[in-house]
């Protein structure tokens, strides 16, 4: 407002000097010459000469336009359009403002002159100005209007800033106090959008979405946490259970012995689930892009197979590998490969011995196939969840945490986890980047 | 072996000197880094323990310590913090190994001789290694045992040419996953053994004795057992 307010005033100053001002300044500018020219005809001519001209000059201008009055050295008038000598003292320069009688109007106020005084060699004086009413009206009037028109901007720019800080106040105190009812604790509270597609709207609607990932992440903690609490505990307290019978149990140095290795291979497991957990929330909170780098989907399906053949091999399964169409994409090497070796690992698993499983690679996507019993359809969410297998059974090595990680890591690189029927058998995609719309709709 | 473990939590400290008294070796504890420094550059070790998280000194910051005065002492960084850029950025202050807690003695024990036979044995430029009858041409990315050659694919020899360059000493599971596979990640189920029962079938079939030997609990070992007198 400040700023508005001085560059008006600069801006009506220039004006100001531009017309106004020129306008005086041009007026003496007149009145100068004036005298320099009848200085020169006094040098030439003598006071004789310049009575002469001044007497022509006022014969020609009835209006009194100009004034001019010659004086002897003691102020007695000699030829002139004033009867006197005005009073009042000339300033330094010489110049006087005085008032002179309308000529056109006589009974009227005096109008107002300006001019300037001279003494000629000899000792005469000699006046030379002009009427300034008119312009001194014009100033004065030109002076009201930027006045008013300085006041009455200043008044709406006061009104206008006002009422826009009120608004915008009121739009962030809307944000403070859903953000005060967010800390404490409800977390679904939303800020207002007016659907005005104004600054604090785009603001709105970016804070809201900032607030549903909050959301969504605060709930997945949750639930991890609530699952963590859930599904450590029992294998923790089986492992202490064994423990103790351990300790109450009277048995030879090679039980005992024995014992204590199943319960050391219990708390691996333990540890291992642990650990599959913390990298699970870890991915899933997003914080891992910053290992992203070029990965070759041929060269990581390659290593996959070339790991688990020799498994498959031993189960008497059929391993087979498709990097034909593979290419290379953005991502983290390591997650990738952890993800797909989940897949395989799964579908080595779960197929009896005479089936098959594979292995291929496309552009931005993984496929991993088996022709085992397959997910139905209706379990395929399930499927994801923490801990979750189709048959729980402690035969099977594992901590159940396969499907999520691959889950949690596609989703890192914009991607997800699919599945279908190979018929027969499952069919898993692992698609990095954008899925196919059909993919998401799969899998909800 | 005499090691420095450098640990201010007192139960690891104690378990970490156990497990090395017990193989046999001869372990120093410091309970600070300040203290544990000061050892590791006024006294010999063959190798250092050092805890990533230490009181007012981050554990790292004494290895790259150690690095800058070129002590070049094999350094075996214990930590629990165990992602791959935390064990990138252990590797690069200049440690050698990096091992995450919770551990098993096995691994510590494992780990810390393959670091110092590795920092003793400094010839990189070998171009063959041996052990018993069986040996490996690193140039020509060939296997021969008692004269008869044997055919390896490239994971099948890398995996050896990692045991033998480790011959005698245990190597666990995950020594052998950040070694020869060059993923940072964790199989859900035993796959690595079913690898090393392949590499037996085709270097330890057929042979009068075999080299590959289980450690239980621990991980495998190559090794001549019972040379022939």
């Amino acid at each position: 407002m400040a700023v508005f307010a001085a560059s008006m005033i600069l801006l009506l100053g220039f004006v100001w000097q531009a017309t106004v001002g020129t306008l005086m300044e041009q007026m003496d500018e007149t009145i100068r010459a004036d005298i320099k020219g009848l200085e020169e005809q006094y040098a030439t001519g003598g006071a004789n000469r310049i009575a002469r001209i001044i007497r022509d000059r006022v014969r020609r201008d009835p209006a009194g336009r100009t004034v001019y009055l010659l004086t002897d050295p003691l102020l007695q008038p000699i030829v002139g359009s004033l009867a006197a000598w005005p009073d009042g003292e000339p300033d330094p320069e010489g110049w006087l403002t005085f008032r002179i009688p309308d000529r056109e109007s006589p009974e009227g106020d005096p109008l107002l002159a300006r001019a300037r005084t001279f003494r000629l060699a000899g000792g005469l004086r000699l006046l030379v100005g002009r009427e300034v009413h008119d312009l001194r009206h014009t100033r004065d009037r030109l002076a009201n209007a930027i006045l008013w028109g300085v006041g009455l901007t200043l008044l709406l720019a006061l009104a206008g800033g006002f009422a826009m800080s009120r608004s915008t106040a009121r739009r962030i105190e809307a944000i403070n106090e859903t953000s005060r009812e967010i800390m404490t604790g409800d977390l679904s509270r939303r800020i207002p959008v007016r659907g005005s597609g104004d600054d604090f709207d785009r603001l709105a609607v970016n804070l809201n979405e900032m607030l549903s990932r909050i959301q969504t992440l605060m709930e997945g903690l949750r639930h991890v946490s609530d699952n963590i609490a859930h599904d450590l505990r029992t294998p923790l307290a089986r492992l202490r259970s064994r423990l103790e019978s351990l300790r109450e149990g009277a048995s030879d140095a090679d039980n005992f012995r024995r014992g204590v290795s199943e319960a050391l291979a219990e708390a691996d497991e333990l540890i291992a689930m642990f650990n599959a957990l913390l990298r699970i929330t870890q991915i899933e909170a997003g914080g891992r892009r910053e290992n992203f780098g070029p990965v070759d989907l041929g060269a990581l399906v390659r290593d996959v197979g070339e790991l688990y053949e020799p498994l498959a091999q031993a189960k008497g399964q059929h391993f087979s590998l498709d990097d034909a169409e593979a290419a290379e994409i953005d991502g983290d090497r390591d997650l990738l490969f952890q993800a797909a070796a989940n897949l395989v690992d799964n579908a080595v698993k779960y197929t009896p011995a005479g089936g098959a499983v594979g292995i291929a690679a496309e552009v931005g996507k993984i496929t991993v196939w088996d022709t085992g019993p397959g997910i139905p359809p209706d379990r395929r969410e399930a499927v994801f969840e923490r801990f979750r297998r189709l048959n729980p059974s402690r035969n099977e090595p594992g901590s159940g945490l396969g499907l999520t990680l691959a889950r949690a890591v596609a989703d890192l690189h914009g991607g997800a986890v699919a599945f279908a029927d190979n018929r027969p058998g499952l069919r898993v995609t692992l698609s990095i980047g954008q899925p196919p719309s059909s993919a998401r709709r799969d899998m909800h | 072996m005499r090691v420095l473990v450098i640990e201010d939590d007192r139960e690891v400290a104690s378990y970490v000197l156990k497990v090395l008294a017990e193989a046999g070796h001869n372990g120093v504890a410091a309970e600070d880094g300040g203290t544990g420094l000061a050892l590791a550059t006024s006294e010999d070790f063959d190798a250092l323990v050092v805890d990533r998280m230490l009181p007012q000194i981050d554990g790292l910051a004494i290895v790259s310590a150690l690095r800058t005065s070129d002590r070049r002492v094999p350094v075996l960084i214990l930590s629990a913090l165990g992602e791959v850029t935390d064990r990138v950025k252990g590797l690069r202050a200049g440690g050698d190994d990096y091992l995450v807690k919770p551990f098993a003695a096995a691994e510590l024990l494992a780990r810390l001789e393959a670091l110092v036979r590795r920092s003793a044995g400094r010839a990189a430029n070998e171009t063959a290694l041996a052990v018993g009858g069986l040996e490996v041409d690193l140039l020509a990315r060939e296997a021969r045992r008692d004269g008869r050659q044997i055919e390896l694919q490239p994971r099948e020899f890398r995996l050896l040419e990692f045991l033998m360059r480790n011959a005698g000493t245990v190597v666990t599971r995950t020594m052998l996953l950040e070694n020869v596979w060059d993923y940072h990640f964790d199989p859900q189920t035993n796959v690595i053994d079913v690898h090393i029962s392949r590499l037996r079938s085709k270097i330890d079939k057929g042979f009068d004795r075999p080299l590959i030997h289980t450690v239980r609990g621990a991980g495998y070992v190559l090794r001549d057992a019972d040379p022939p007198s």
